[in-house]
């Protein structure tokens, strides 16, 4: 095998693996820039890998063919959202600490997607298998070009919404008036408040945006790389994707930059057995090594957090 | 006695409202779903007490719970969360299996103690490179403890299959006897139920946790970090090392957790394919046991027994045992948010308060 190609399939794999901690990480901005810890990405994408799966299911069963994929992609939109409420109903209006409220949606989530699993196929811990998933999509003309080409425009539909969302976060988040808002609810809310912005409005947009992301990072692992959904279809990504947000600063390119590296070594994975000289190190290290070179990398280079300042407080108008 | 109930007297209506709205969740849900919540809730109920072997293994299903909640909830009073339960159970486990297997022609009154200690300082040591991080330089807790749990994972793994592997198997060799921590009597008594000394020792983290928070000058400086870590360095306390000594403290439960697992349920160790959960779930305990040592006891018993209770309602009701993720999952919800309970609540405070008029 020649290297170009080589090079060109490990970013195509790269991206593969990234793609669903993209959305996780990008949920969890919109929803810590407001001021809200949301530890529950992992539940929401659950949630959403769970009616990703299901909704394909019975749209493919009503002969929707081709289209029943991005009919899944819809309804784990609106289960992300509907299941982002509970974190925003609790942790906003009731103010329950916001970590004590992500975690409950983690509960709800493996508790509450199983349950109606079994429900709807009879007693089965797992969704019938998909047969209408997404297929990558080779870009014309772009995908020709050598490397990238087979590497950044030879991929899922999803992937490519997620590399644009990235951006669009990015020009939302900074260049946007609403996204200036959305940022100062979560650094100073009582200058926020002060200047007219509702602050409870706010957080409770950053944390269904988070929602919405997030469950779309769990429809694209159902959706384009396990075709079904069962207990371990979700397991650690969502704990992954907060790792990239924190690692990428809050920072939705900075996260993009993260995510992309734990799917690298995601990759990377399947191809050190290529070569004679990688094949004798222990699986286990390869395992290992994206999780450590992110601790080693956050002591040496990035050290303390940049948090937004307001994260994990209540806002309590009558509070100086 | 009386200390006790002072300690929960103001507290324990809301938790104690908070699990009966939990059930109450989740009979709704079992109602929704087609199923006989009534039924359902006997045969949990009878799946716990029914006999001698079932009330044993719900006490080794409540064991390492009880520890991994007293893990999550010593690093909650120290203002640190420790979402690496799971690494540091894994590490416990580990180390436990490898003093267990390797050491040879020690006395059982040696090498079990042993086997433990050594596993419940390596869960201590593995936390506290995450809090020596965050006391040097500043790196989130929360982020270190999760990339720490899946190094653990593939440690443990890569330290089984090339260091305890039982020939053709994936899984180690069986412990010496001399380092296992059953109680064959007491087993015995109970149907074979895999008892052990695991559940003295958490009672005993318990007290533990107990006395050094609330009763000396350390646990102090501990909980003031905790409280206000400015305020603590202002009154001359070394924030770092108090949150490096949290850390470690809080990953010895956690350690231990995983210690008594090998030593005393299973005897080896396999090679695992994913985290077992435990850890994650001290959270969950941690949080029903409102972070006090006594308040986990507790939560672990009310979450180790819904759990292994779960299997029964499947066999007996029909109902998929993850429903009760949902119970837990709502209890957490109601004990977070005590407006709602509150709000439950009122018309029974409006009356106690017309009948002291009276």
């Amino acid at each position: 095998m020649d290297w170009v190609t080589t090079l060109g399939q490990l970013m195509n794999t790269t991206l593969v693996f990234s793609t669903a901690l993209i959305f996780g990480a990008l949920g969890g901005i919109f929803s810590e820039r407001s001021g809200v810890t949301n530890i529950g990405i992992e539940g929401l994408m659950t949630f959403g890998a769970f009616a990703a799966a299901v909704s394909t299911y019975f749209a493919q069963e009503a002969g929707m063919g081709a289209a029943s994929p991005w009919i899944g992609i819809i309804s784990a939109l609106i289960m992300g959202v509907l299941a982002s409420l509970i974190h925003a109903l609790a942790s906003i209006t009731f103010k329950a600490d916001q970590v004590v409220s992500g975690i409950v949606i983690n509960f709800l989530a493996t508790g509450s997607t199983l349950y109606m699993v079994k429900l709807i196929f009879h007693g089965d811990g797992e969704t019938a298998l998909l047969k209408n998933v997404f297929n990558k999509v080779a870009i014309p003309w772009l995908s020709k070009i050598p490397i990238i080409g087979e590497g950044l425009f030879n991929n899922y539909p999803t992937t490519y919404l997620a590399i644009i969302l990235v951006f669009v976060a990015y020009f939302v988040l900074f260049k946007t008036s609403f996204g200036l808002r959305l940022r100062a609810v979560g650094e100073h809310p009582s200058a926020a408040d002060t200047a007219g912005v509702n602050v409870k409005r706010m957080r409770y947009i950053g944390v269904m945006i988070s929602g919405a992301l997030a469950a779309l990072g769990g429809a694209t692992v159902t959706l384009t790389t396990t075709s079904t959904f069962a207990h371990n279809t979700i397991s650690g990504q969502g704990f992954i994707a907060i790792a990239a947000m924190i690692f990428g600063k809050w920072n939705p390119l900075g996260a993009f930059g993260a995510a992309a590296f734990f799917g690298f070594s995601q990759a990377i994975r399947s191809y050190v057995t290529l070569f004679d000289w990688s094949k004798s190190i222990p699986t286990e290290f390869i395992y290992m090594l994206p999780y450590v070179l992110t601790i080693i990398v956050l002591v040496a280079a990035v050290g303390r957090s940049a948090a937004p300042s307001a994260l994990g407080q209540h806002y309590d108008p009558g509070k100086r | 006695m009386n200390k006790i109930v002072k300690i929960f007297s103001g507290s324990i209506i809301v938790p104690l409202t908070a699990i009966v709205m939990g059930l109450l969740v989740g009979a709704l849900i079992m109602l929704l779903g087609g199923y006989d919540p009534l039924l359902a809730y006997q045969s949990l109920f009878s799946q716990v007490f029914g006999n001698l072997y079932d009330l044993g293994e719900t006490f080794r299903e409540i064991t390492p719970l009880v520890l991994t909640g007293l893990a999550v909830a010593f690093a909650f009073r120290a203002g640190l969360f420790n979402i690496g339960g799971e690494g540091q159970f894994i590490i416990g486990m580990t180390a436990a299996t490898f003093v267990g297997i390797k050491i040879t022609g020690l006395p059982m009154i040696i090498h079990a103690p042993l086997a433990l200690i050594v596993g419940g300082i390596c869960g201590g040591l593995w936390a506290a490179i995450a809090g020596y991080f965050k006391a040097k330089r500043g790196v989130n807790e929360v982020i270190t403890t999760i990339m720490l749990n899946w190094t653990a994972l593939y440690l443990a793994n890569y330290i089984v299959r090339h260091f305890l592997l039982l020939k053709g198997q994936q899984r180690s060799e069986n412990l010496q006897d001399s380092a296992s921590i059953s109680i064959q009597w007491l087993s015995e008594l109970l149907g074979n139920a895999r008892m052990h000394w695991g559940t003295l020792i958490a009672v005993l983290a318990a007290v533990f946790f107990y006395i050094l928070l609330w009763k000396t000058k350390q646990g102090f400086e501990l909980r003031a970090v905790g409280l206000n870590p400015h305020a603590a360095e202002y009154a001359g306390m070394n924030v770092g090392r108090n949150i490096i000594k949290s850390m470690f403290i809080s990953g010895m439960f956690a350690g231990l957790a995983g210690a008594v697992q090998i030593l005393g349920v299973f005897h080896y160790q396999s090679v695992m394919s994913g985290t077992p959960g435990i850890g994650f779930d001290g959270i969950a305990v941690a949080l029903i046991g409102m972070n006090h040592p006594f308040g986990v006891l507790l939560g672990g018993f009310l979450f180790g027994s819904l759990t292994y209770g779960s299997a029964g309602m499947s066999f007996g009701a029909g109902v998929p045992p993850e429903l009760i993720r949902i119970v837990i999952g709502s209890i957490i919800f109601f004990i977070a948010t005590p407006g709602i309970v509150r709000y439950v609540l009122k018309p029974l405070y409006a009356k106690r308060k017309k009948e002291k008029v009276l």
